[in-house]
């Protein structure tokens, strides 16, 4: 199976989980199962070879221009992490089924779920940087899905957005450090940038890079002091707890971290940063799991501890730590999902997750003891647990690292921090399974079925098999993954259970029996943490969000206060100053076009144009005759364009015109006849001055733009020039709508069609709503005379009808070689079916209606998409036209061109969208108690008395 | 003797123009604006046509009977506001 195939499976099967849920609880788990099955096998074809040591490509451009290439890569590191997150994924599905209550929308879960696995594959899998910042931000995206999934939770929702800023801001710190990143070793490619190690230790850029890469990572990865979030993740439901926060999503920075080892690392800044961070990360972590009583919190502080330890690992930068954490990375991803999984059932069993409610389960649930023992106990690194064998071979390491010429201080400390990992450990079995039994547990505790312990008892089988047999059992996977890590060879290691006496052996003793005394002191150091301050980190960051709440708010209210004069004075102002500085600084080039003659003709019509919209300025409170004298401007502007020799145009805005004027009615007739007058006349007079000076200077301008000749040709001799030749149409307007910006139409249509179906979508919903109601009671605020529907205006637009749709199809047809086209045709048709509506009234209108306006869009939209596409079948570019000449006797011969299946498209949306936009503004003036009427005159001479309707 | 038409013909329809701007911007009553908005789209489709006799070209027709053909549309919806407040009933 192909890498990208792999990659993309979870994404492509994210819908069925959706689908079959309605098939059943059970069937949409079998469908997640078998998705996440399926890209396992396909994992699983290519392990021989990657154990072997090859590296699996799969390469094809996607961006090459901007350097994003979807290439795939599997390698031994790959390998670890998608068989984590496949493996775990697989198990969390299977565990979910039985743990998601009956209320909880369970498609939606395993959704999130997929897509979520999608995106931690395509980190694991991407050879391409730019695509890895991809599906790392998808990661970001879908776990906040996951986390907030109890939406009903306000922990949830508050977690989830927290998880979310953290981990996204982290995220554009790392894409800005991975661009660094790519500049430097001059590919996106992960494969070319690992060989890339020594220019990008030399460059200037290193620091700056590794610095925004490791606040990425550390973001994700929980560590200090990024590391809050993680805990108030834990309102998620445990299952994603489980996978998200043990295995897969936190382990994400880790695997960052040792992708990009084998260049980043080795230089005293990693060495400082990452270690430091690391160790730091490792106590705090600790010491906050082992005074949390909240399971899953305990769970939480641990996992950032222990994500602490593997960081300090990769941090000390040798080959043999490197080993070491792959080989930790694999061990804690096993026991902190079975310590999830079974603080899970208990929570699901008991009842509650809180500690100092629980205690004395071992004997009413012997299974869940066993379980979550032996995963505790590989926490704590008790021997012939894989925790252990990971654990030692970490001090090992630490024992003789060396931190600012200091021999004790990491050994120290990391002893230390075992020490506390093993006494929190002890307390998840000690406070949790032993001590007395209780007789007030919210729920009456037992073992859960099968398909509750079934993974959590998989993985601690694990567990016990990688400690016992470690080289067995895991020795291949972490050599392999290891030397992906290093890039190539390794150091001898042996992962054995005993390694004789070490000071490593000497530190685990310390740090178990240190825990177990640790853990017998605990209430009083419980008591004196109480009187400690407590962790502030989530109260910081709340402080954080409200002021810059408050600064957003702010803003906005202060620009965007809801007063068009506000903004229209800005407006102008803006531009006033930008043009007084232009003409201050620039200068313009001397007059080299001649003045054209002013024939009266055209002065005329300057002249009504003036007094019309001189005289709205002036009368615009009386909202009707403001509409008729923008009549008199659109007719002006029309004719303006006949004179000027645009037909094109001068049809459209005629036809546009009468749309316009109808759509403006019907809206007027929700409001008063009249617009009340508001601010003083000082403002009034200001704001005259200031729309004057701004007119004027618009005018001076265009009449140097006139008077001067362009700086560049424009490009309008080129559309001339390539009209016929190219566009196979000698209406160079059209051939530009349908050919030549093709796209741009197809994307305004598609915009008109969306627009259209939003003002149907609002008004039924404010029709559904009170105001629907109180729009259906409203009495006519005047008197109403005539009849609704008057037998001469029927008649006239009946008459009218089939003539408007003959000139409409006519200039459809035309439209490629002479004025005309789709959009014009469509306004024209659109007028002739409203012309019935007004006429017969709207009742009678659309019980005629065959074919709702939502389809004409669609089926526009899709006509359209489909020409462009049938180009793409023919090996040309999208939207490509071509054009013959036809004969069929007796007609003449006639042109037919790929551009009109387009411009159909374009007529048929036009048409959609208009009619749907009245006729739905149209439904909200319907009144309560309307009839519809049979009839299509009210008065009609040719029924009888007792038939007529008035 | 034909260009003598045509002028002539030309300026009565702009004094009409002229003369319908009139009437719009001062009336005693709605209708009466109406009307003169109706009138004006008439003498405009006239000089339209006077227009594409002059260029001696077609192509400003197929505009003026386009206008005349919808142009008629917006009178009515002016109309039917004025007397009813619904226009599509």
């Amino acid at each position: 199976m192909p890498l990208i195939l792999i990659a993309l499976l979870p994404f492509l099967g994210a819908v069925l989980p959706a689908l079959m849920i309605r098939a059943g609880r059970t069937a949409s788990a079998w469908s997640a199962g078998a998705v996440t099955l399926a890209a396992l096998t396909g994992i699983l074809a290519h392990a021989p070879a990657v154990l072997r040591g090859e590296i699996i490509f799969y390469q094809l451009d996607w961006v090459p221009i901007l350097g994003l290439n979807a290439n795939f890569m599997l390698d031994g590191l790959g390998l670890l992490f998608s068989l984590l997150i496949l493996g775990i994924g697989l198990l969390i599905i299977i565990y979910a089924r039985f743990y998601l209550d009956r209320d909880d929308p369970m498609g939606q879960f395993y959704c999130y779920l997929l897509l979520f696995q999608g995106a931690m594959l395509g980190i694991v899998l991407s050879d391409n940087i730019l695509l890895l910042i991809v599906f790392w931000e998808l990661t970001s995206l879908s776990s906040f899905l996951l986390i907030g999934y109890w939406k009903h939770l306000p922990e949830g929702r508050q977690g989830a957005r927290m998880a979310l800023t953290v981990t996204g801001m982290g995220g554009l710190a790392l894409i800005g450090g991975m661009l660094l990143l790519g500049d430097i070793a001059g590919s996106h490619d992960l494969s070319v940038i690992l060989q890339s190690r020594d220019v990008i230790q030399a460059s200037p850029l290193y620091v700056p890079a590794l610095i925004l890469i490791l606040i990425g990572v550390f973001t994700k990865s929980a560590q200090f002091p990024f590391h809050f979030w993680l805990p108030q993740a834990m309102a998620a439901p445990t299952p994603v707890s489980a996978y998200l926060h043990s295995a897969t999503m936190v382990k994400a920075g880790l695997f960052l971290m040792a992708r990009l080892w084998p260049v980043l690392s080795g230089t005293p800044e990693w060495f400082y940063i990452v270690a430091t961070t690391g160790l730091i990360t490792m106590l705090t972590g600790a010491i906050g799991a082992l005074f949390k009583n909240d399971l899953k919190a305990l769970l939480a502080y641990s996992t950032v501890s222990q994500l602490g330890l593997i960081t300090m690992l990769l941090g000390f930068g040798t080959k043999m730590a490197a080993v070491v954490a792959v080989f930790h990375i694999l061990n804690h991803a096993t026991f902190k999902a079975a310590l999830f999984l079974t603080a899970g059932i208990i929570d699901h069993e008991a009842g509650t997750r809180d500690i100092r409610r629980l205690g004395g389960l071992r004997h009413l649930m012997p299974l869940t003891f066993l379980i979550g023992t032996l995963a505790a106990f590989s926490m704590a690194g008790v021997p012939f647990l894989n925790g252990f064998l990971s654990k030692e071979m970490m001090l090992e390491e630490a024992a003789h690292t060396v931190w600012a010429g200091s021999h004790l201080f990491i050994p120290v400390l990391v002893t230390l921090g075992s020490l506390v990992s093993a006494a929190y450990s002890f307390r998840f079995i000690a406070h949790v399974f032993l001590g007395p039994r209780r007789s007030d547990y919210p729920h009456r505790p037992h073992d859960p079925g099968f398909g509750l312990w079934a993974a959590p008892a998989l993985l601690v089988a694990l567990v016990v098999l990688i400690g016992v047999l470690p080289a067995l059992i895991a020795g291949p996977l972490v050599a392999i993954t290891s030397s992906a890590v290093t890039g190539g060879d390794l150091p001898y290691f042996s992962l054995r259970i005993w390694h004789g006496v070490t000071p490593a052996l000497g530190m685990s003793l310390i740090a178990l029996v240190g825990g177990a005394v640790l853990l017998a002191a605990f209430v009083p150091l419980d008591r004196l943490r109480a009187s400690l301050p407590q962790d502030t980190a989530k109260a910081i960051f709340d402080g954080l969000i409200a002021v810059a709440v408050r600064l957003a708010r702010g803003l906005t209210a202060g620009l965007h206060n809801g007063v068009m004069s506000r903004y229209a004075l800005a407006f102008a102002l803006t531009v006033l100053t930008a043009a007084i500085f232009a003409w201050a600084t620039g200068a313009a080039g001397p007059a080299t076009r001649a003045l054209t003659p002013v024939p009266p003709l055209p002065l005329i019509g300057w002249v009504l144009l003036v007094a019309a919209t001189v005289t709205i300025v002036l009368t615009h409170h009386n909202r009707l005759l403001a509409l008729i004298l923008i009549g008199i401007a659109g007719l002006i502007v029309s004719v303006t364009f006949v004179y000027f020799s645009a037909p094109d145009l001068a049809l459209t805005q005629a036809t546009v015109e009468v749309v316009t004027i109808i759509l403006l009615l019907l809206a007027l007739n929700f409001l008063p006849r009249g617009s009340p007058r508001e601010g003083s006349t000082a403002r009034h007079v200001r704001d005259a001055l200031i729309a004057i000076a701004v007119g004027a200077g618009a005018a001076a301008l265009t009449f140097v733009v006139q008077t001067t000749d362009f700086a560049f040709d424009p490009i309008s001799a080129y559309h001339l020039a390539n009209s016929k030749t190219g566009g196979g149409g000698y209406n160079v307007v059209n051939v530009i709508l349908v050919d030549f910006r093709g796209f741009d139409t197809y994307g305004e249509i598609i915009v008109l069609g969306i627009a259209a179906l939003v003002i149907h979508a609002l008004a039924e919903s404010l029709l559904e709503s009170p105001v629907g109601a109180r729009l259906a009671r409203r009495a006519p605020d005047k008197g109403e005379s005539g009849d609704p529907h008057p037998l001469l205006m029927v008649v006239a637009t009946r008459v009218i009808m089939p003539i408007a749709l003959l000139v409409g199809v006519f200039i459809f047809l035309r439209g490629h070689n002479a004025p005309g086209g789709g959009f014009i045709a469509g306004l024209i048709v659109a007028i002739a079916l409203l012309m019935q509506y007004m006429a017969s009234g709207y009742d009678w209108a659309v019980s005629r209606q065959r074919f709702p306006y939502h389809g004409l869009i669609a089926i526009g939209i899709l006509t359209a998409t489909l020409t462009g596409v049938a180009s793409w079948i023919a090996g040309y570019p999208f939207l490509t036209s071509s054009y013959g000449y036809f004969t069929i006797a007796p007609l003449e011969t006639f042109e037919l061109a790929t551009a009109m299946g387009f411009d159909l498209g374009v007529f048929l949306c036009v048409l959609g969208a208009v009619m749907l936009a009245l006729d739905t503004i149209s439904r909200l003036a319907h009144r309560a108690g309307e009839r519809p009427s049979p009839y299509a005159m009210d008065v009609d001479p040719s029924r009888p008395q007792s038939a007529q309707r008035v | 003797m034909i260009a003598l038409a045509m002028a002539f013909a030309t300026g009565c329809f702009a004094i009409g123009l002229l003369l319908t701007l009139w009437r719009t911007i001062v009336a005693t009553t709605t209708a009466d604006r109406i009307l003169a908005l109706d009138t004006m789209v008439i003498n405009m489709i006239a000089l339209l046509v006077l227009f594409g006799i002059s260029a001696r070209s077609t192509l400003y027709f197929e505009v003026a009977l386009v206008i005349a053909m919808v142009g008629f549309v917006s009178t009515v919806a002016y109309a039917r506001f004025v007397l009813r407040g619904n226009i599509i009933e």
